[in-house]
Formats: C-alpha cells, sequence, structure tokens
C-alpha cells in the first residue's frame, strides 16, 4: 500500500466520524433532555403530568394539560391560516405563474423564512394584538393572535416543501391530462394533487412542528395564562413558552418539571419528523 | 359552475393569485413596518455607543460584537463539520442504511426547535462544563442548530458538480480526496458559501436557543467565556420588556436590514452557481 492510499483511508475514516456528528448531536440531545427531565416526571406520575390541570410550579403542582392543549390549540389555528395560504402559493408557482414570474417570487417568499422570531412577535404585538383588542375585545393577547402569526411563520415551510411535491411529479402526467382537453385547474385538482399527495402532507406535518416547536413569536404575544383557553380571544401558555418563561429563574424541581414539559416537546416533534419521513419516503418509492 | 370548467378556472385563478398576493403584501409589509420605523432611530452612533441605562438611552455597539462573536464561533465549528459530512455522503459512499441514519439524523436535528436546543445547551456547556452564560456555551449551541442547513446545502452543491470533473480527475491519476480537495470543492464553493451564508442569517436571528446559554451581558465580551447580548436578544428584551420603542425600532431594523442584505447576497451566489451548471 503506498502512502497516499493509506492516506485516504485515513482521510475517509476520518469523514465518515464527522458524517456521524449531526446523529451524535441528536443523540446526546436526547439523553440530556431525557435524563434531566424524566425522573421528575415518574417521580410524580406521568398521569399527573400529562393531565393535570394546574401549574403552581411553588407548590410543587405540575399539571402540563393546559399547556399542551394551548399548543394543540394554536397549532391548529396557524395551520388553518398557513396551509391554504402556502398551498395556493405554491400551486401559483409552479402551475399558474410564469418562468420569470416564478424567478420573482419565489424567493422574496423564501424571505419570509429569514425573518427573525422575535421580529414576527414584536410585530404581533404591535400590529394584531391592538387590532383584536379594539375590533373583538379581550386582552388582545389570545390563541387567535398566536394562531395569525404562526400562520404566517409556517408559510416557508409549507411552501417551499408543497413547491418540491409539485415539482416532484412527472412532467408527463400534467401533459397528458392537458392533451385530453382538461383546464389546468381540472389538472391541478385531478391529477396534480393526488400524484403530489405525499409530499403535501409531509409540508403540513413539517409546518405542523414549526408551529408547535416556535417559542419567541408565541411568548410575546399569546398572553402566556397557564389555563385552557375558552375561546379564541382568550390567552394561552404553550410547551414552548412555559420553558422559555421559567427557565431564567428556575431551580430545583421546577426546574427539572421544565425539563419535563421539553421531553414532551420532545416526543410530540419526534414523531412528527418521523411521521414526515415515513410519507416522503413512501412517495419516493 | 360544474357545467363550466373554464369559467371555474378563471375564478379559482383569480383566488389563488390574491392568496398568493396577500402572502406577498404580508411580507412587503412587515419589511416596510420595521424598517420605516426603525431606520430613522438609527445612526452611527447608535450603532457605536454602548446602551445607557439598561437600554433606555444609548447604542447597541456591545451587542453588535456579541452577534458577530457568537455568529462567526458557531460557524467555525459547523462548517468543517457540515462540509465534511456532505463530502462523505456525496464521494465516499453510496446509498445505504448507513447514509439513511446519517440524513434522518440530520432532519431531526433541523426539526428540533431552538428552545429545546437552548435547554440542552443550558444543561449541558452552562452547567455541566462550567462554561457559564459565554460565547462559547452559545456558539456551541448555535452551530448544533445550523449544522442540518449547512449539510443540506453543502451536499446539493457537490451533488451539483457534473462527475464529468470527477472523471477527469481520476483519469489523471489524482486520488479521491486530491479530486475532492482540488476539483469538487473549489467548484462546490459557492453553493456551499450559500449554505454557510444563509446560516449566518440565522444565527443572527435567533434568540431562544442564545439566552439561555450565552446570557445577556450589556458589556462588550473580552473573551470566549464572557457572557453576550446578540442583537437579537436585545430587541427581545427591549420589547418585551417595554424599556424603550425607539431604541427597540432601531435594533430591529438593524437585524432585518442585515438579514435581508444577507438573503440577497446568498439569492445572487446561489442564481450565479445554478447558472453555471445548467
Amino acid at each position: 500500500m503506498t502512502r497516499l492510499e493509506r492516506n485516504d483511508r485515513l482521510i475517509r475514516l476520518g469523514l465518515l466520524m464527522i458524517a456521524f456528528s449531526a446523529v451524535s448531536i441528536l443523540i446526546v440531545i436526547t439523553l440530556f433532555i431525557f435524563s434531566e427531565g424524566t425522573p421528575i416526571i415518574f417521580k410524580y406520575g406521568p398521569g399527573r403530568f400529562l393531565f393535570g390541570l394546574d401549574w403552581y410550579p411553588s407548590e410543587k403542582t405540575f399539571g402540563l394539560l393546559p399547556m399542551i392543549v394551548g399548543s394543540f390549540f394554536v397549532t391548529a389555528g396557524a395551520l388553518l391560516v398557513g396551509v391554504p395560504l402556502g398551498l395556493a402559493c405554491a400551486i401559483v408557482l409552479t402551475q399558474f405563474a410564469s418562468k420569470r414570474v416564478g424567478r420573482i417570487l419565489k424567493p422574496v417568499i423564501e424571505l419570509l423564512a429569514g425573518i427573525p422570531s422575535v421580529v414576527y412577535g414584536f410585530i404581533g404585538i404591535v400590529v394584531i394584538v391592538p387590532l383584536i383588542r379594539e375590533n373583538l375585545g379581550g386582552p388582545g393577547l389570545s390563541v387567535l393572535a398566536a394562531s395569525l402569526v404562526l400562520g404566517v411563520m409556517i408559510l416557508p415551510t409549507v411552501i417551499s416543501i408543497s413547491i418540491d411535491a409539485f415539482q416532484a411529479v412527472p412532467p408527463s402526467y400534467r401533459e397528458g391530462s392537458i392533451a385530453l382537453g382538461a383546464t389546468v385547474w381540472q389538472t391541478i385538482r385531478m391529477v396534480m394533487f393526488p400524484a403530489a399527495r405525499s409530499g403535501i402532507v409531509a409540508a403540513v406535518i413539517l409546518g405542523m412542528g414549526r408551529a408547535i416547536g416556535e417559542t419567541m413569536a408565541v411568548i410575546m404575544i399569546a398572553g402566556n395564562a397557564a389555563a385552557i383557553p375558552g375561546s379564541p380571544l382568550a390567552p394561552v401558555r404553550t410547551l414552548t413558552s412555559n420553558i422559555a418563561l421559567e427557565m431564567g429563574y428556575a431551580s430545583g424541581e421546577h426546574r427539572e418539571a421544565l425539563f419535563a414539559t421539553g421531553v414532551i416537546l420532545f416526543v410530540i416533534i419526534m414523531a412528527l419528523n418521523i411521521l414526515a419521513n415515513r410519507t416522503s419516503a413512501r412517495r419516493k418509492r | 359552475m360544474a357545467g363550466n370548467p373554464r369559467f371555474e378556472q378563471k375564478i379559482v385563478r383569480a383566488v389563488l393569485w390574491t392568496m398568493t398576493g396577500a402572502t406577498i403584501l404580508i411580507l412587503l409589509f412587515i419589511v416596510a413596518f420595521i424598517l420605516r420605523r426603525g431606520l430613522p432611530e438609527v445612526s452611527l452612533e447608535f450603532l457605536t455607543r454602548n446602551p445607557e441605562n439598561m437600554g433606555v438611552e444609548g447604542g447597541i455597539f456591545p451587542t453588535i460584537v456579541g452577534t458577530l462573536a457568537l455568529t462567526l464561533m458557531a460557524i467555525a465549528i459547523a462548517t468543517p463539520l457540515g462540509v465534511g459530512t456532505a463530502i462523505y455522503l456525496t464521494e465516499y459512499t453510496w446509498e445505504n442504511r448507513l447514509t439513511r441514519i446519517i440524513r434522518f439524523g440530520a432532519d431531526c436535528l433541523a426539526g428540533i426547535p431552538s428552545i429545546l436546543f437552548g435547554l440542552f445547551g443550558f444543561i449541558l456547556f452552562v452547567t455541566k462544563l462550567k462554561l457559564g452564560w459565554s460565547i462559547l456555551s452559545g456558539g456551541l449551541t448555535l452551530s448544533f442548530m445550523i449544522l442540518p442547513t449547512i449539510i443540506r446545502t453543502s451536499e446539493e452543491a457537490i451533488r451539483s458538480v457534473p462527475a464529468a470533473y470527477r472523471e477527469v480527475s481520476a483519469s489523471l491519476g489524482c486520488t479521491k480526496w486530491q479530486t475532492v480537495t482540488r476539483v469538487v470543492l473549489p467548484s462546490a464553493l459557492p453553493g456551499i458559501t450559500t449554505g454557510v451564508i444563509l446560516s449566518i442569517g440565522r444565527s443572527i436571528g435567533e434568540t431562544a436557543a442564545v439566552i439561555f446559554t450565552a446570557g445577556s451581558s450589556l458589556h462588550i465580551p473580552t473573551s470566549l467565556f464572557s457572557s453576550s447580548r446578540t442583537m437579537a436578544v436585545h430587541f427581545y428584551i427591549l420589547a418585551r420588556e417595554g424599556i424603550s420603542m425607539p431604541n427597540a425600532y432601531g435594533t430591529a431594523a438593524v437585524l432585518v436590514a442585515t438579514i435581508l442584505m444577507i438573503n440577497i447576497v446568498s439569492y445572487y451566489l446561489m442564481h450565479r452557481f445554478t447558472r453555471k451548471y445548467s
């Protein structure tokens, strides 16, 4: 074996180790969050954590149900706003817009992804919240405000993944349908949509993941009351805001309970990731 | 309506275009709103002076230094790891179970919310490794967060280098590594740079992961172990605690303008890169 060949082997080994960095980081994060968060869940019982209605950390009552429901409401609201808008953009950009218009609009929409979440939260405070307070009543800091802002924040995810899904459909499908005399809309509805379905589902799932995981924007506009919201105009606290709001001063069991909140969030996110991975894997086959 | 597909298409088309237009208007509104209210607050003095009175008065100089330090640190760690992973995935192996695991790991890492990175960084770097709230803790945490982006963009860039380049290099008797470092990487460099620039944008805007790992000290950082406040964290604290609205708008304008420029540069680079190979 020459020196060069030996070097090449070493390099291959080195690169293989580097290639595992992402996986190892994922494993380390999982281990740390679980080892910090699960002992307290089992100390007080998973049932009381998941279904307890009261969150009074100073009295060692750690019920996370309001935050779980809160995250769910806010995410559902975000999907109601973001999915129709996102799909509309993806359809227009791939099916209706000319190549030139698409080339201008796509980067403009991608810019949405670059805007920091604190800026979205800020726009929420100074524009959306007063608008809701004055026109619909309530404190303004609400499920509705959070849903609207999150709905816009998940747009880049929904749009870019559904664009990929539409572009992955073989052009012959579309051409065949048009040749049979179908209009562009009929083609989209009856050919493109069914063919791109799994990709669109993946787009919605990943958008959901983004909405559940968003923190700073939600803290700023959701009101953060740890109770199950009775209406869309009521304030709400999500799992993410529960962690971020109290992390700064929590200690002892309170801090462990925040890690337990992280465990629940982590499990939800991983489930969504695996689901999205499965749906897109099916598409590739 | 069902009777006339052409009429139906006209309506649907109008509705979809309106929705797309609305999306673009929302984006333009956000950018215009922040810049119009914030830019008048920005001056050379605002950028170069220290904040006074917790940020009620004065400038944002230390937060600019803090943002730069954290971002550089994150990029310096994540780029070699990300590009190395991409080289392995594209040049040194074929699709198999191993690559699927590596890709799945990167995808999952990309989906983890920033607050969980913050929690993790806080418990590992700040408390367990006793690095405290510092540029080191914050930079390491951020580098983990941007790693998936760098892996994905570098992989795409390397894949788009024509196979003929590699074949010629191999036929001239170059080893794999020589081919990678002298032929593939230079050709893929603009694409890789685009990914790095996008990650810089993400690091600059990040708040949740940074606030618990780098802290929020308003002093100019003097070493890797000093706590530091980034522009995004400063803006968050100013806005949320209602310390100073004019300064919050000013900081937001600097933040948004920086990110806008970063996106435009990366788009320009990407555009030139893809045109070269298609």
